[in-house]
């Protein structure tokens, strides 16, 4: 139990991390997702199939597997980006987080009920307009819980930079299991706690809005 | 859905379509010749990085090498995978039905567990395994998988008992049975059947967490691209990926199509498909499968 | 590898005729037979040797060991891909093995990495470990030690074109890279306060953030990172050894007639030129043979 109090400065400095990368990782997938999901509904044929492929690429790859290329592999390419670990660290896990925004936008479109669309084409929106003026804005209440979980996945999936480089609250456990052999339990608890602070509080928001939008329905 | 949100093309529209999608994947394909062009001035294809894979150095064999990547990398992430699946599916059953019990303070422990695995990374579970309980990696890799996805194969078969009309609990009573006679027999294989997709869907993420076990040390698929990578040098690195992230891709892809496939099959006889396609959606992001469906 | 393989079995050759005439009996059994039935043919001499009761006897009577050491160490504990590890840490432990009348085929190697050696003693998944494994007061609590049979020091790994770094007092202000769990690890977090600390999995993952900018510097056991140097030309090995590493042969808490054995063991194997042509073998390709360290009986 000491253990957490005495070093509960590392414990806040690896939380902080944790959400930043959160934060970093969740803004830029959410932007690249919502450009793949127009992407995936798009008139245009090869926009489709790359999003798709894309999609489905990433999804199939375990996160892990993107990390190590991009920090790994891809320099040996030559593709070496000027930056530190914890920018790779948002690299990867955008890359990764991407491809399951763009199904959960994409899940929203489709839920949006069909009649919606062919009275906006019906009135002469073009796919543009149908799209931005009246499915999205739709598609937005119901898109917003699957989203949430999405970016609770995504908090859990930063701890995955503990294993390359980065020092976040997974890794500040790990350094302090071997500093405290005899308290790694509630070392590693410590650790447990600041992920739920994050899980759970994006839990209780997105069974709020979850509630919210089922009444409005 | 998209198909209304434009026209169907007409014949011109077709063509510059046609026009636009032959551009498009020419550029696109430049740009992949421009990449492979720059790596191949850095030396990557270059025979000495790839004979790892058919003539290696340091008097291993070929088939050493491939058997290192295919029976004992591949082989301990499915292994794991396999240890992992039905443990978890079994104590995911057995907290789905502990949270169906009538009175709340016997069901409270079963949600609390339910929340509490599902908030947490696989990847903390595997190090509580390896360095709190003392696990040799392959049991902490196994701990981590069955902790965190029997929470949500509990709550994928929590939110299709919930997707079921009320009138088959009800059918199910007024014909006598009882209440675990009507869970068992009636509510759940309809439950597992709806859910079917999202199982699957989620067995994925459970094969792609196994490769976590890289981090705790776990010789799985990409352990052992790495070890492999160490004992002949870092110049077969790019070769030794390209084939550990194939085998990747072909046994993930071909599991994610017969999730796809089952979904296909059940949606033509059930209602609530709609559900399942998002609760699978949710889940093989390995997040939070949402409370209400 | 070959010639590797080669020197491996005259060691175990010669480990075979030295427990041979020690035993004063089965002379024959050792020196000429292949290894396998070597081992079968000394073992019941090897059983009665060891009192009743000993984690020895216990040994020697299943005819199989545990050994955890690195997979990933070069020159100390590597796997191929056939799956069988090399390097200093593994002869020792053939060596020892051999002396339990254990051939080669009795050992069975579990990778350990630097955060699970006390917990697999502990909790018995393995019998020994040896696995460039630092002997200290923290550990010590946990498990007893035998050795050091080897003495390396923490220092530094850096670009040979890199002139910033010269020692340990230049380390302020640079990343310097090194494995989660380790004692270098710990030791640059409680030491180096100004230095920030990047812990990858394995040392080998260091290196190409280090030749590609992204870390200023690689450090850890001198001998590792010479291993390193001499494979590449880029890369130089800075300063002196800032800390002493001894390393020792990891196994149960307070079991002192096991540990006395295997301290006999190193003894011995440092006066017959055992430890030496092991040395030589792995290690000493690349690195200059030193004097072996006083074994530490505390």
């Amino acid at each position: 139990m000491d253990v957490i109090a005495d070093n509960l400065p590392a414990y806040l400095q690896g939380f902080s991390l944790t959400l930043r990368l959160t934060l970093y990782a969740g803004g830029l997938a959410l932007a690249i997702g919502l450009v793949l999901a127009a992407m995936r509904v798009s008139p245009l044929r090869p926009m489709r199939g790359f999003a798709a492929t894309y999609v489905e690429l990433l999804r199939n790859t375990p996160l892990t597997l993107v990390f190590f290329f991009i920090i790994l592999v891809a320099p040996r390419f030559g593709v070496l980006l000027p930056l530190d670990f914890i920018g790779f660290a948002v690299v990867a896990l955008t890359l990764y987080t991407a491809a399951f925004v763009c199904e959960a936008i994409r899940s929203g479109i489709n839920s949006v009920g069909i009649g919606q669309a062919e009275a906006a084409r019906a009135i002469g929106l073009t796919f543009g307009q149908t799209l931005n003026q009246v499915i999205l804005p739709q598609a937005f209440r119901t898109v917003i819980p699957p989203l949430i979980n999405v970016f609770i996945a995504l908090a859990k999936n930063t701890s995955v930079a503990a294993g390359f480089g980065v020092v976040d609250l997974m890794g500040t456990g790990r350094r302090l299991a071997t500093a405290n052999p005899g308290g790694v339990t509630w070392v590693l608890v410590g650790v447990a706690l600041g992920y739920l602070v994050i899980t759970i509080t994006l839990g209780a928001i997105a069974a709020q809005v979850e509630r919210k939008v089922a009444f409005t329905r | 859905m998209s198909s209304v949100l434009y026209d169907s093309p007409g014949p011109l529209a077709r063509r510059r379509e046609l026009v636009g999608s032959i551009v498009g994947v020419l550029i696109l394909l430049g740009l992949v010749g421009l990449g492979l062009w720059y790596a191949a001035q850095r030396g990557v294809f270059d025979a000495d990085r790839w004979d790892v894979l058919y003539d290696p150095p340091k008097n291993q064999t070929a088939a050493n090498v491939w058997r290192s990547l295919l029976v004992q990398g591949l082989g301990a992430t499915l292994r794991a995978a396999v240890f992992a699946a039905p443990l978890a599916l079994f104590l995911g059953l057995l907290l789905a039905l502990w949270r169906t019990a009538r009175l709340r303070w016997l069901r409270v422990p079963a949600i609390a567990a339910i929340e509490l695995f599902r908030g947490l990374p696989v990847l903390l579970m595997m190090f509580f395994g390896f360095l709190a309980l003392g696990m040799p990696a392959f049991q902490a890799v196994v701990f981590g998988l069955v902790i965190y996805n029997m929470a949500i194969f509990a709550e994928i078969l929590r939110a299709g008992l919930a997707s079921l009309p009320k009138g088959q609990a009800e059918a199910a009573y007024a014909v006598g049975l009882t209440r675990s006679q009507t869970l068992m027999s009636v509510l759940l294989p309809q439950a597992v059947r709806t859910m079917m997709p999202s199982l699957i869907a989620q067995l994925v993420v459970l094969l792609k967490d196994s490769s976590l076990g890289f981090i705790i040390g776990y010789a799985e698929l990409l352990k052992s691209i790495q070890n492999n990578s160490q004992y002949f040098g870092p110049q077969y690195l790019v070769a030794l990926f390209t084939v550990g992230a194939s085998i990747y891709l072909v046994v993930n892809l071909s599991l994610s199509w017969l999730a796809r496939w089952l979904e296909r099959r059940t949606s033509r006889t059930s209602a609530p498909a709609r559900d399942a396609e998002m609760v699978a959606m949710q889940a093989s992001g390995s997040g939070i499968v949402s409370a209400d469906t | 590898m070959r010639s590797r393989r080669g020197a491996v079995a005259l060691i175990a050759a010669a480990t075979l005729a030295l427990a041979g005439c020690g035993n004063g009996d089965d002379a024959d059994g050792g020196t000429t037979d292949p290894a396998p039935d070597a081992g079968e043919t000394t073992e019941p001499a090897e059983t009665t040797e060891f009192p009743e009761g000993s984690t020895m006897a216990a040994l020697a009577e299943a005819g199989t060991i545990t050994i955890g050491t690195k997979f990933d160490q070069p020159l100390f504990g590597l796997v191929g891909p056939d799956g069988v590890p090399e390097g200093f840490d593994v002869e020792i432990g053939r060596i020892i093995a051999e002396k339990l009348g254990i051939d080669d085929d009795g050992i069975e190697w579990v990778e350990t990495v630097s955060a699970n050696r006390e917990t697999f003693i502990e909790n018995g998944t393995v019998d020994i470990v040896i696995a460039t494994y630092t002997i200290n007061d923290a550990r010590k609590e946990l498990i007893s030690f035998a050795g050091p049979y080897y003495e390396a020091g923490q220092s530094i790994l850096t670009l040979a074109s890199n002139e910033d770094i010269q020692g340990p007092d230049d380390l302020a202000g640079t990343r310097v890279c090194t494995v989660s769990g380790s004692t270098p690890e710990q030791n640059l977090v409680a030491n180096f306060p100004d230095a920030e600390v990047v812990p990858f999995g394995t040392y080998s993952e260091c290196l190409e953030p280090l030749k590609n900018g992204q870390v200023d510097a690689v450090s850890t056991d001198n001998v590792i990172l010479a291993g390193f140097a001499a494979d590449d030309a880029e890369l130089e090995v800075r300063g002196e050894p800032f800390t002493e590493e001894p390393y020792g042969i990891g196994l149960a808490m307070d079991d002192d007639e096991f540990r006395d054995w295997i301290n006999d063991v190193l003894e011995e194997i440092y006066e017959d030129g055992t430890w030496t042509a092991a040395w030589e073998s792995t290690a000493g390709t690349v690195l200059p043979t030193p004097e072996p360290p006083a074994v530490d009986r505390y």
